[in-house]
C-alpha cells in the first residue's frame, strides 16, 4: 500500500525531481520510487536451517516487500531447499563456498554487503544470535548504516521497537538510513512455517572472496537431547540457591526431563561454575520467552529478569519470601528447593504415568 | 611478539544495580541524580589489558582509555587509570546539544577509528555491549571500518606473536579463533574478574595524563541516523501470589495451563 503511494507520488514529481536532483537530495529519498525488498540472512547447520532463523523470516515479512533469503557456506545449497518452503519467501540465494562455513565476519560481512548492494535490498534482517551479533554490525559499518539491534516489533518500514536498559525500557526508533539493517529477538516473532511454497533457488550473484586473516580453530558445543534453550516451550532454571554444581546436576536435569523442558541458569550459577555459560538466561545471556519458566533458587536480579520476564507463566521456588522473583512470578512457592524440587519432580513423573 | 598499543573504549552508564525509570515526557530514561558507573563490560576490557601486560612481560607498550561522554566521564576514566590504564582521552560532549547526546554506535566507531589512527593503536579491547543501549555493535563496526580482524564475546584472550587466540562465547558453547593483529576484541563476562582500584592506584591515577577534546576536533559525521520517537516502561508483570506446597504449585500450574 505505502509502496504504491510512494510510486504514485514519485511519478507525479518526476519532472520536478529531474530538474532539482542536486538540491533536494534528502527529499528525493522520500519520494524515491525504489521498491521495498528484504533480505533475510539465515544460519544453517548440517544442511538444515537453524531454529533461530525461522523468526527472522517472519520478521522480514512485516515489511511487506518480497523476501529473499540468504545462505552461505557448504551445505547451504541443501538448506536452501528447506528455506524455499518457508512461508513468504520469494527467492533463496546461496553461496556454497566453504570459506563461509564458520561465519567469520572478516569475509562473511563483505560477502553480505556485496549481495545487499547487488540486490538493491532496502531491508536486511537477521537473528540477534551470536552469528547475527558478530556479522551484521560489521556489514552495517561497511554500508555506513546504523543497525537496529534486538528488535521486538516492526511498526513499519522505518520504525522499530527495541528493549533498552535490560528490558526496563522500550524504545521506538525511526531509522533515516537508506538501508535498514535489523537484528531481531527470536522470541518476539513466531517461527516461519514450512509450506508447500517453492521459492526460486539461485546462486548468489556475487562472491567477493574477501581475504580473511582470522582462522577458526575449534569449537566446544554442549550437546543435549533436551530442547534448545532459546526456543523451548518450557524452561527450568537454577540459581545460586543450588549451592554447587553437584546439586545443580542432581536436581535440575530430572526436573527438566519430567517437564520436557530445557535447562537454564542464572548468572550467579554460571559464574560459580554450577552450569555452562551457554545456559545463562539474562541480559547478557539468552533471552527466553517460554510457556513456562520455572526458577529454582533464583533471586530475580534485573539482569536475569531481562532474559525471562516475557515468559507466559513464571513459577518460582525460593526460600526467601522477599526475593524479587516473587514480584513477577505467577505462582511462587516459599520452600527449601532441596526438598521442593525432588518432590515436584517425583509428583510430575507420577502424574504422567 | 608484537608490541601492543591497546585502546580501551569506556562508557559511563547508569549503575547496573539501579532500576532505570522513564522520564515524564516518555523521551528517555532519567539519568540526573542517578548513580552512574563504568559499563561492566568495559571494566573487563581494562582488566584484560592490564592482565595482558602482567602476563606478557614487555609486550604491552601503552593502554589508552577512551571515553566520549559528559564532563563527568572523566571520573570513569580516572577509575580506568586507577585499574592500570596508562593515560586517558576524553571527548567531552555537550549534553545540552541533542546531536551530542547518546552518540550512536556507528558514530562512536568512527571516532574510535580516528583515535586508532592518530595514536597508532594495534589492538582495541572493548565491551561486548553497553548495559544502557544494549546494542552490541561498536566493536564489530570499528573492526569493519578499520578492516581489522575481530573476536567478539571473548572468554579467554592469549597473545601469541603477532596473533591473538580468543575463546569466544557462542550460542550453545565456545569457539576458538586465531586473529591476526591488529584486531578488535570484545569482552564477555567470564573473561576475568576486574580488580578493585586500590588507594595507591587511585592516587597514582590522579597524576596520569588525561587529554580532553571536543567532537569538533574529529573529522567525523555526527548526524544521528535513528530518531527516538518514544521510550516507555514495559507493561508491569503482576506477581500471582504464593502457594504453600508442591501440590499447590502443581495444581496452580495446571490451572494456568502451563503443564
Amino acid at each position: 500500500m505505502s509502496v504504491c503511494l510512494a510510486q504514485a507520488r514519485a511519478s507525479l514529481f518526476r519532472p520536478f525531481r529531474q530538474s532539482t536532483r542536486s538540491t533536494i537530495s534528502s527529499r528525493l529519498f522520500l519520494l524515491s520510487p525504489r521498491l521495498l525488498s528484504t533480505l533475510a540472512v539465515l544460519e544453517h547447520k548440517e544442511g538444515k536451517v537453524s531454529p533461530q532463523s525461522f523468526p527472522a523470516v517472519t520478521a522480514a515479512s512485516k515489511f511487506g516487500g518480497p523476501i529473499t533469503v540468504f545462505l552461505a557456506g557448504s551445505g547451504s545449497e541443501k538448506a536452501a531447499e528447506q528455506a524455499a518452503k518457508l512461508n513468504g519467501v520469494e527467492k533463496v540465494i546461496y553461496t556454497s563456498n566453504n570459506a563461509y562455513d564458520k561465519g567469520l565476519p572478516e569475509n562473511f560481512a563483505p560477502l553480505l554487503v556485496e549481495n545487499i548492494k547487488k540486490g538493491n535490498f532496502t531491508h536486511v534482517v537477521g537473528a540477534h544470535s551470536a552469528f547475527g551479533k558478530n556479522i551484521l554490525p560489521r556489514a552495517s559499518a561497511l554500508l555506513d548504516v546504523q543497525q537496529i539491534s534486538d528488535c521486538i516489533e516492526i511498526k513499519d518500514e522505518n520504525t522499530f521497537v527495541r528493549p533498552i536498559y535490560a528490558g526496563n525500557a522500550i524504545a521506538t526508533v525511526r531509522s533515516t538510513d537508506t538501508i535498514k539493517i535489523v537484528t531481531i529477538r527470536g522470541t518476539a516473532f513466531l517461527p516461519a512455517e514450512e509450506t508447500s511454497n517453492t521459492a526460486a533457488i539461485e546462486e548468489a550473484p556475487v562472491d567477493p572472496n574477501a581475504e580473511c586473516t582470522t582462522v577458526w580453530i575449534s569449537e566446544n558445543l554442549t550437546r543435549s537431547e533436551r530442547p534448545d534453550l532459546g526456543t523451548a516451550p518450557k524452561v527450568v532454571s537454577g540459581g545460586r540457591g543450588l549451592k554447587d554444581k553437584e546439586n545443580f546436576d542432581k536436581l535440575m536435569p530430572p526436573l527438566a526431563d519430567a517437564l520436557g523442558a530445557a535447562i537454564g541458569a542464572s548468572r550467579a550459577a554460571v559464574d560459580a561454575g554450577f552450569a555452562d555459560n551457554s545456559l545463562q538466561v539474562g541480559q547478557t545471556g539468552k533471552v527466553v520467552a517460554p510457556q513456562l519458566y520455572l526458577a529454582a533458587g533464583i533471586s530475580g536480579a534485573i539482569q536475569h529478569l531481562a532474559g525471562m520476564k516475557d515468559s507466559k507463566v513464571i513459577a518460582a521456588i525460593n526460600k526467601d519470601p522477599d526475593a524479587p522473583i516473587f514480584q513477577v512470578a505467577d505462582v511462587g512457592l516459599v520452600a527449601d528447593l532441596f526438598q521442593a524440587v525432588p518432590e515436584l519432580t517425583e509428583k510430575l513423573n507420577a502424574g504422567r504415568k | 611478539m608484537t608490541s601492543l598499543r591497546i585502546l580501551v573504549p569506556i562508557k559511563r552508564v547508569i549503575d547496573y544495580a539501579v532500576k532505570p525509570r522513564v522520564n515524564a515526557t516518555k523521551t528517555a530514561v532519567v539519568t540526573s541524580g542517578v548513580k552512574m558507573s563504568m559499563n561492566p563490560f568495559d571494566e573487563l576490557s581494562i582488566e584484560e589489558s592490564v592482565r595482558l601486560r602482567e602476563r606478557n612481560k614487555g609486550a604491552v607498550q601503552d593502554i589508552l582509555a577512551f571515553s566520549a561522554g559528559p564532563t563527568k566521564a572523566a571520573d570513569t576514566l580516572r577509575t580506568a587509570m586507577a585499574m592500570g590504564a596508562d593515560r586517558a582521552l576524553l571527548v567531552e560532549l555537550d549534553e545540552n546539544r541533542p546531536k551530542e547526546r547518546d552518540l550512536e554506535p556507528l558514530t562512536v566507531a568512527k571516532l574510535l577509528r580516528e583515535v586508532v589512527h592518530k595514536e597508532g593503536c594495534n589492538m582495541v579491547i572493548c565491551g561486548k555491549q553497553s548495559i544502557d543501549d544494549d546494542s552490541g555493535q561498536t566493536g564489530q563496526m570499528l573492526a569493519g571500518l578499520l578492516g581489522w580482524g575481530q573476536a567478539t564475546q571473548a572468554a579467554k584472550v592469549e597473545v601469541q606473536g603477532d596473533e591473538v587466540v580468543v575463546t569466544k562465547e557462542v550460542d550453545g558453547g565456545e569457539e576458538v579463533v586465531r586473529v591476526k593483529l591488529p584486531a578488535v576484541v570484545t569482552t564477555d563476562l567470564r573473561l576475568n574478574e576486574p580488580r578493585y582500584a586500590t588507594l595507591p592506584g587511585i592516587m597514582k591515577a590522579k597524576k596520569k595524563p588525561m587529554e580532553k577534546k571536543k567532537l569538533a576536533d574529529f573529522n567525523v559525521d555526527f548526524k544521528k541516523r535513528l530518531e527516538t520517537l518514544e521510550v516507555v516502561e514495559p507493561p508491569p508483570r503482576q506477581g500471582g501470589g504464593k502457594v504453600d506446597s508442591v501440590d499447590g504449585l502443581i495444581s496452580r500450574l495446571k490451572e494456568l495451563g502451563a503443564i
